[in-house]
């Protein structure tokens, strides 16, 4: 009874302190300093700076237009993906969602290729380090989500309505208008108040495809924080960044609870998309997801006028710029990123343990809590670290674990979003038929639970993985330790120099980290489901 | 006391209780029957028993010893679910031999034990099937040889047999009861069917509204059921209520107002008996269900003889054909 107490305490106990250590205290020290001292001065003085203002404004309105671009050019993919089964449909799907784990570096580079090989660095087209660089990199993010959230949505409502809307005269734009998007729009506000947060607490592409003018709150905190060195400025900043970013969960949160909407469709066979409506939308996210990352490979290969490998092999020496060879900062990414993973699946995984078998305040609070850091912003996370945890007792300046643990913390709430839905979703009678063939709780846990969540445990793992191999929004703000260097800031440092061979390497170097994070997509995206009706639910 | 004894267990969940004070024993050996219809508590109580559902009062021993305190998986019972509840990430022999591997025999003797028990269910050589590809009765059979196998001192079965057809129902309740007794396998079995209950009962119990209503062995509960709720359970159709001096269309029943229940099994065709018209027709499993009124009292009954709907017949009530029952 007692060392069964005793788990229990420790499988409450260990994710809390995780949670408290790693992510609570650091943002704590970031409001306790900004709301303090230098700080407070700083922050008073904010509302009357005009460089502020024109920041401020600019992160509010190119996460706008970036919001309303994305939802118009996902939404005829989520109509096709809804209403219609087509061969290739499973692999659109997975396709579509490649771009959203892309690392943000990596999603530069591509728009970096892009902007070279059809010459829109200057000249009359220029893109690179304009606004529209920005916003079509955050299309391209943001698609997935808009594509996923509002076409399963999407596929839930019921066509007879639309079918008599037909009937009674409309015609199917009129029917879309006046039928389709009144009962879509709950998905669509809420699939768009995501994207808003994203494009908002946006970090590499800005600093990477916005050059130095075009300047949001984050990568201000970062210019402040780490280039300037002025932490004053920078926690004014992030307390500013930290009160916004809650106030949009909130509003994001209502906006997702508005979005039960019950209808049940009794629709099965949907019919083939007609040749023109299936090849309009795949040109269309051809163009938007498909070209940048083409481009990307096609320059990665491109060596003065003909093609080869030569990028690929320079990969392993060292540049002058560089600590080390980008190979040994893949290698790094790759060590700190299983650390990451191992990390996230037993914190998340006891955390969801604690959540799904848990009662009362205690699992409601680490639900909650560990939903945050994906909330905060990357940014929020790796200042809060860097000035929070650099003083005894904390003192993890030096530690090998600190990036780890940082990566571990934007991937918790992916583990949790993964496996919570699939133990809520194991019969309870699978664990009493177990218990009452002599199985003790632990027991059932390691023969029921586990097992048959394995499969979640799986694209969590993957989802962590993936996540850690390209963070680059937390992990610049970390010291950094030259034999440490992580691939995606290798990959920034080798794309803000010019010079034929280093764009080289970086393409290169960014079509790996590419590589390794799709691969993470196509383990997620093949999960299984058990047919059998004993696992109820989705996964 | 040996076998299961149950006093005054109620549960419930805050407002009325799902239980209300049951006592209830079953002797080693011996196949009690609950029967009830849907809702009454029946499933509660193998809960109950088996340690899955706290209870608010009353206490459950084996053999003389309280089992309060004692997890589910120390009570040695077996517990067959309703929709078998096979676990779907192990295949039939990881299924069946589950129960021997928690109770750590070696794993040499696990598999002879698994491949009897499958025998003895009629599953020869299925034990490296996944459990998705099983017929409803082949996962039946699995749920019944995985609650056997590793040997409970009282099988629980929760409705194993409510997810199959009629057919399958009626072939496997009698395998059924020829395996619990081959055994000599004390066993608790749930059913809302009468016809299941009395095939496989040595005594039944039959649950109204949380309580045990009737305890006895079939065919005392059968002639004298005692109350309306218990005899539509057992299967009776003739319950006449009677005038307020006791009397009815068939002449007086009773020595008061109340209801009286007249066995179908009692009722037959003579001619000069009662008059009565046919006024429904029915073959069933070989005999003829005949439905006769009598001034407006319907009533059924078999017969072998052929009827005609329309005809007008002699009804003979026999002896022990009427029975009084308590409440309305």
């Amino acid at each position: 009874m007692t060392a069964r107490h005793l788990g229990r305490v420790a499988a409450v106990a260990l994710p809390a302190v995780f949670l408290g250590v790693f992510f609570l205290y650091p943002v704590a020290a970031i409001v306790g300093r900004g709301l303090t001292g230098e700080g407070l001065d700083r922050l008073t003085g904010l509302p009357g700076s005009a460089s502020f203002r024109s920041v401020a404004w600019f992160t509010l309105w190119q996460a706008l237009v970036s919001t309303v671009l994305t939802v118009v050019v996902a939404l005829p993919g989520a109509h096709l993906l809804a209403r219609h089964r087509f061969r290739g449909r499973a692999a659109l799907r997975a396709l579509t969602t490649v771009p959203f784990v892309l690392p943000t570096v990596v999603v530069g580079s591509a728009f970096v290729a892009l902007f070279d090989r059809f010459g829109l660095d200057d000249g009359a087209f220029r893109m690179r380090h304009t606004v529209w660089a920005i916003l079509a990199s955050h299309v391209f993010f943001n698609v997935a989500v808009v594509l996923r959230t509002v076409g399963a949505f999407w596929e839930g409502l019921d066509p007879a309505v639309e079918e008599q809307a037909r009937v009674l005269g409309a015609g199917p734009w009129r029917t879309f208008l006046s039928v389709t998007l009144p009962r879509l729009w709950p998905a669509v506000a809420a699939a768009a108040s995501i994207v808003f947060l994203f494009c908002t607490t946006s970090f590499g592409v800005i600093l990477i495809l916005g050059g130095p003018t075009r300047a949001t709150l984050e990568t201000e905190i970062w210019r402040h924080a780490v280039w300037r060195g002025d932490l004053a400025s920078a926690t004014a900043l992030a307390v500013v960044q930290f009160v916004a970013v809650v106030a949009m969960v909130v509003v994001a949160n209502r906006l997702q609870r508005r979005r039960s909407v019950d209808e049940r469709s009794t629709f099965r066979l949907p019919p083939h998309p007609t040749r023109r409506l299936l090849g309009a939308n795949l040109a269309l996210l051809a163009t938007v997801l498909l070209l940048p990352v083409a481009v990307l490979v096609e320059r990665s290969l491109s060596v003065g006028d003909g093609y080869s490998l030569r990028h690929y092999g320079a990969l392993a020496n060292r540049v002058n710029l560089l600590p080390v060879s980008a190979l040994v900062a893949l290698r790094n990414s790759l060590l700190f990123a299983l650390v990451a993973t191992a990390l996230a699946l037993v914190v998340g995984g006891l955390a969801s343990l604690v959540v799904v078998h848990g009662r009362g305040w205690v699992s409601r609070i680490l639900d909650l809590g560990f939903m945050l850091p994906l909330g905060v912003s990357a940014v929020t996370l790796g200042f809060g670290m860097l000035i929070a945890l650099d003083d005894p007792p904390l003192d993890l300046r030096s530690s090998r674990w600190l990036v780890p643990v940082a990566h571990a913390l934007v991937g918790i709430p992916f583990v949790m979003r993964t496996l919570v839905p699939t133990l809520r979703s194991i019969d309870d009678r699978l664990r009493e038929a177990a218990a009452v063939l002599g199985a003790s709780p632990t027991r059932v846990l390691r023969e029921i639970d586990l097992p048959i969540a394995g499969r979640a445990v799986a694209v969590g793992a993957a989802f962590a993985f993936a996540i850690s191999l390209g963070e680059f929004g937390a992990t610049s703000f970390l010291p950094r330790q030259p034999d440490r260097l992580t691939a995606p800031l290798a990959l920034f440092r080798l794309l803000g120099t010019p010079g034929e061979l280093l764009r080289g390497q970086a393409m290169a170097l960014a079509v790996v980290l590419m590589v390794l994070t799709a691969a993470c997509v196509l383990v997620i995206e093949s999960r299984g489901r058990f047919g059998s009706g004993v696992v109820r639910g989705d996964l | 006391m040996n076998g299961l004894t149950v006093v005054a267990v109620s549960v419930g969940f805050g407002g009325a209780p799902v239980l209300d004070g049951i006592d209830l024993a079953v002797a080693p050996g011996e196949i009690l029957v609950l029967l009830g219809p849907s809702g009454c508590g029946k499933t509660t109580l193998l809960r109950a028993v088996a340690g899955l559902e706290p209870m608010v009062a009353g206490s459950i021993s084996w053999d003389g010893v309280d089992l309060a305190g004692v997890p589910p998986h120390e009570r040695g019972f077996g517990l067959m679910f309703q929709d078998h509840a096979l676990f779907p990430h192990r295949d039939v022999a990881g299924n069946v031999g589950f129960g021997l591997r928690m109770a750590g025999m070696p794993e040499s003797q696990q598999d002879e034990r698994v491949r009897r028990v499958l025998e003895l269910v009629g599953l020869e050589g299925f034990g490296p099937r996944s459990v998705s590809t099983l017929s409803g009765g082949e996962a039946q059979r699995v749920a019944l040889a995985r609650s056997l196998a590793p040997g409970p001192r009282l099988l629980m079965l929760d409705e194993p047999l409510g997810s199959l057809d009629r057919a399958l129902r009626d072939r496997l309740v009698d395998e059924l009861g020829v395996l619990l007794r081959r055994l000599g396998q004390a066993a608790i079995h749930v059913t809302h069917d009468h016809d299941e209950a009395f095939t496989l009962a040595d005594r039944i119990a039959v649950m109204a509204d949380g309580q045990i209503a009737r305890t006895g062995t079939p065919s005392e509960v059968w002639a004298d059921p005692r109350s309306v709720a218990v005899a539509r359970s057992v299967g009776h159709r003739n319950l006449l209520d009677l005038n307020p001096d006791g009397s009815c269309a068939l002449g007086r029943l009773g020595t008061g107002p109340g209801t009286v229940l007249v066995r179908g099994d009692r009722l037959t065709l003579q001619e000069g008996a009662q008059p009565a018209r046919v006024i429904g027709v029915t073959f069933r499993n070989g005999r003829t269900e005949v439905t006769v009124s009598v001034d407006g009292l319907e009533l059924s009954l078999f017969t072998d003889r052929p009827v005609a709907r329309g005809e007008t017949v002699g009804l003979h009530l026999a002896d022990e054909a009427v029975v009084g029952l308590d409440g309305a």
